[in-house]
This record gives C-alpha cells, sequence and structure tokens, in this order.
C-alpha cells in the first residue's frame, strides 16, 4: 500500500471514530430514557440521570482489558523466535500507554457514577480494586519502557514485564473479589445499583459505545505506533550524525596539532 | 541435580556476602523494625487498633524491607562486573534465579520472625496459630522474592533503579499483601479453618512467579 493511499486509510479510520463517539454521545445524552424515569433518583426507583455514565464507562474498561490484551498478545509476539520484529514491541509500547490512560478514565468516571450512587468517590468494590491496581501494573510497565538501552534490550525486558503484569491480573481479581465478599456490608450494594438494561435503545446505545471506542482505539494505536517508529529513526539519525561528528572532530585534531 | 547445585552455590555467595558485609544484618532488618514503630506512632498507641491492624503493618514492613533486599541483592552483581562473571560462569538462568531468590527468602524468613517479634512485643499482638503463620509466612516469601527477583534483573544495571523496582513490585505484590493479611488475620485471632484457601492462594501464586523466573531469567540476564 502507497503512504498516501495509506494516510488516506487512516483518515478515514479517525472520521469513523469520531463520528462513532460522537453519535454515542447524542445517543447517550439525549435519545435514551433515564433509568426508572426522570425523578426516579429522587423516588428511589432507579439511578435517573446518573446511568447515563455507563456509555462512557463500560467502553472505556473495556477499552483497558483491550488494550492491555493486545500488550501481551504483541509481547508474546516479540518473544516467539519466528515471528520476533520491534513493531510488535512498539505495538504492546502504544497499547500499553492506551490501557494506561483509559484505565485512568475508567477511574474516574467511575469514581463520578459512585459518589451519587453509592454515596462515596470510593467504594473497596473488587472490580475497582482490580482496576486501580492494574493501573500502577502498567504505570511500572511504561516506566520500565522509558529506562533506555537499545530497542533490543527494551524489547526484551519490556515483553517479559508486561507478560508478568498480565498473569497478575486473574491473581489480582480473584484475591480483591474474596477479600471484599469477606468485609463488604451490603449497604453499599442496594436496589439504587442495579439498572435495568432492558429497553432497546440504552442496548443499542452501549453497543454503540463499545465499537466506537474500538474504532478510536484502533486508530489512536496505529497513529501512536507510527510516532514511536519515526521517535525510533530520528534517535538513531541523531546517534549517527554525532558517531560522524565525533570521528570528524577525531580526525581534525592532529593537523591543528601539526599547525601550532 | 546441578541446577539445584548450582542454585546453592549462588545461594551461598549472596547469603556469605551478607554475613561479612552485614547490610541486611544492620540496616534492612533495622529498617523493617522502625517501619513498625512508625506505623504505631501513626495510629496513636493508646487506642485498641494495633493488635486488629498487626497483620497488615506486619506485611507492609515485610513489602517495603523486600524491596530494598531486591535492590540489595543485585546491588552486589552491579559492581566489580559482577554480573558478567555471572554470565560467565556458565551456570545456568534457572539456577541463578533460584539461588538469588531463595537467598533473598532466607533473610526475609529471618527478618519475618524479629518483625514477628517485634508485633508481639509493641503491638501487643497473641501469637498463637503458628501451624498457619509458618507456612503462611513461606509461601507468601517465596512469591514475593520470586516477583522482587524478575524485576531486580530486570532493573538491574538501570540509573533509575532504586526508583524503578519499588513502582515494579508493589502492584504485583498486592495479592500477597491481601492474602498473607488476611490469613495472618485468622489465624491469629483463633479461626485458622477460614486461613487455608489464602494459603492456597499464596501458594499458587509463589508457583507462578517462580515458574516465570525459570523460564525467563537465563533471557534476561543474557539481554537485559
Amino acid at each position: 500500500m502507497s503512504a498516501q493511499s495509506r494516510s488516506v486509510w487512516q483518515t478515514a479510520l479517525g472520521a469513523v471514530a469520531a463520528l462513532a463517539v460522537g453519535a454515542t454521545v447524542v445517543m447517550a445524552l439525549f435519545v435514551v430514557p433515564a433509568d426508572g424515569g426522570r425523578d426516579a433518583f429522587v423516588r428511589g426507583t432507579g439511578q435517573g440521570d446518573a446511568y447515563r455514565l455507563l456509555f462512557l464507562h463500560v467502553p472505556s474498561a473495556w477499552l483497558a482489558y483491550l488494550a492491555f490484551g493486545v500488550t501481551a498478545l504483541a509481547s508474546l509476539l516479540w518473544l516467539f523466535p519466528r515471528t520476533r520484529a520491534l513493531h510488535w514491541d512498539l505495538l504492546a509500547g502504544a497499547s500499553a500507554e492506551l490501557g494506561v490512560i483509559f484505565t485512568g478514565l475508567t477511574l474516574a468516571l467511575g469514581s463520578l457514577w459512585g459518589k451519587p450512587i453509592w454515596g462515596q468517590w470510593w467504594a473497596w468494590d473488587a472490580r475497582l480494586t482490580t482496576t486501580a491496581v492494574l493501573f500502577f501494573l502498567y504505570l511500572g510497565y511504561l516506566a520500565l519502557r522509558r529506562v533506555g538501552g537499545s530497542p533490543e534490550q527494551r524489547a526484551m525486558r519490556s515483553s517479559i514485564a508486561a507478560l508478568i503484569a498480565f498473569a497478575d491480573v486473574p491473581i489480582v481479581h480473584f484475591s480483591v473479589s474474596w477479600w471484599t465478599t469477606l468485609h463488604q456490608d451490603g449497604s453499599v450494594f442496594n436496589a439504587k445499583m442495579q439498572i435495568h438494561i432492558q429497553d432497546t435503545s440504552m442496548q443499542a446505545t452501549l453497543l454503540l459505545g463499545v465499537a466506537a471506542f474500538t474504532v478510536l482505539y484502533a486508530y489512536l494505536v496505529l497513529r501512536r505506533v507510527q510516532l514511536l517508529a519515526v521517535e525510533e529513526g530520528l534517535a538513531e539519525r541523531e546517534l549517527e550524525a554525532a558517531i560522524a561528528q565525533r570521528v570528524a572532530a577525531a580526525g581534525a585534531r592532529p593537523r591543528e596539532a601539526v599547525s601550532i | 541435580m546441578t541446577i539445584l547445585s548450582d542454585a546453592l552455590a549462588v545461594a551461598g555467595k549472596d547469603l556469605r556476602i551478607e554475613a561479612r558485609s552485614r547490610v541486611t544484618l544492620g540496616q534492612i532488618l533495622p529498617f523493617g523494625v522502625l517501619v513498625l514503630l512508625l506505623f504505631a506512632f501513626a495510629l496513636d498507641p493508646q487506642s485498641r487498633l494495633l493488635p486488629n491492624v498487626a497483620p497488615g503493618l506486619f506485611w507492609i514492613a515485610v513489602l517495603l524491607a523486600a524491596v530494598l533486599a531486591v535492590s540489595r541483592s543485585f546491588a552486589v552483581e552491579s559492581e566489580h562486573g559482577a554480573r558478567d562473571a555471572l554470565r560467565l560462569s556458565g551456570i545456568d538462568g534457572a539456577s541463578v534465579f533460584l539461588g538469588k531468590a531463595g537467598a533473598i527468602v532466607l533473610e526475609l524468613l529471618a527478618l519475618e520472625v524479629v518483625l514477628l517479634i517485634g508485633t508481639f512485643g509493641l503491638y501487643n499482638v497473641n501469637v498463637r496459630g503458628l501451624e498457619v503463620l509458618i507456612p503462611t509466612a513461606v509461601a507468601a516469601t517465596c512469591g514475593i522474592a520470586a516477583t522482587g527477583t524478575v524485576y531486580g534483573i530486570l532493573a538491574a544495571g538501570l540509573r533509575v533503579r532504586e526508583t524503578l523496582v519499588p513502582l515494579l513490585v508493589l502492584p504485583v505484590t498486592a495479592p500477597v499483601l491481601l492474602g498473607a493479611t488476611r490469613a495472618f488475620d485468622d489465624a491469629l485471632t483463633g479461626s485458622t479453618g477460614d486461613a487455608w484457601p489464602w494459603v492456597q492462594l499464596l501458594v499458587v501464586f509463589a508457583a507462578v512467579y517462580v515458574t516465570a523466573g525459570i523460564v525467563a531469567f537465563e533471557s534476561l540476564l543474557e539481554e537485559a
């Protein structure tokens, strides 16, 4: 594929992502009905308008898990000798960056949602706690990616770290949900927490949101991988230029010495 | 078994260095006890809170000390080209991993004995249920040491090693902190039966990361 047609495809992908996210916003804010009716929240029969956060919260949580899954898969492909290529490492890095951003977004949205519904910004709910641990796990992974060394060294280090982190996710989830079932008093999870997604427009909006965020992820990860590849090329060129300069300087010095 | 005898040689080397340099004994051990003391300051010794939260405080102190022990374990390899020597010695990566992790396990277990006496003395905890406490401590310590050793070699030789190791090790070991705290709590309150599922979780965690270390260490030793 030529560079031009590739950029056309990319722009199209970006446009689809923007349109889909825009459509999700319109659907979630104006089309779907409030949970249990407008004044449901006051009457205690449902969440009212507060539940509309669902249409952002669930897609961003899905995206976070998708992104970390892609990071693990790309790391595996780099570790496997027959598929070893540096672009897998770039994909792993780009995907992890998006994963961390969307994990952060999920936590922020969850807190905003939790305040009216649970009455507190942060409940020690199993999924919430797992997501928080996940956030720090991959923050560490991103920090490890930035420590320098050759691209191959970075790829080896970070691919193993990615798999270690990924293996931890089910253990964290398991231990945390066990821990919360022992400790959680039922008061936090009252009837208000239940949302009744029976309305077809609600289901459609949720699906649209998930699809929109997935397209957005594909677009962002593509652009980020390209940017990382360009950055890598730039670093290499700078290194070559610096070496050439040193060689030239070393070659020049003896002649100066002779002239003195 | 050359793997095991090589591992013993590596562990023996690390423990001999510690016996002579006294860094673990003279710095990491006092640090752990100091953390226990600081928790007591923070939580007000007048209250009845301390005996109730003692298991969690104990394991946080162990984790913080473990981070130091891991950093120390790889600091000794970074001087005088010791890591290159280790690589050239012909010892398999799996043995190096088992040896270094094993040495950390022994150091941490010694630390835990002291800290347990510390919680007994400082937090007024009645130490009982040893038949649960000991397996919990061994399984949790194996898990902590295994993850710590893998991340230690990942970060070894980096300028940012001291700051990177805690950020990498502490989130991964979050399930260990949860599991070990719950199991200790159950043991100390006398409901030992509730503790066994947590001990099983700790054993699974340790098994996963010991396996990961055995598999991955050779490449990390070579490349990173």
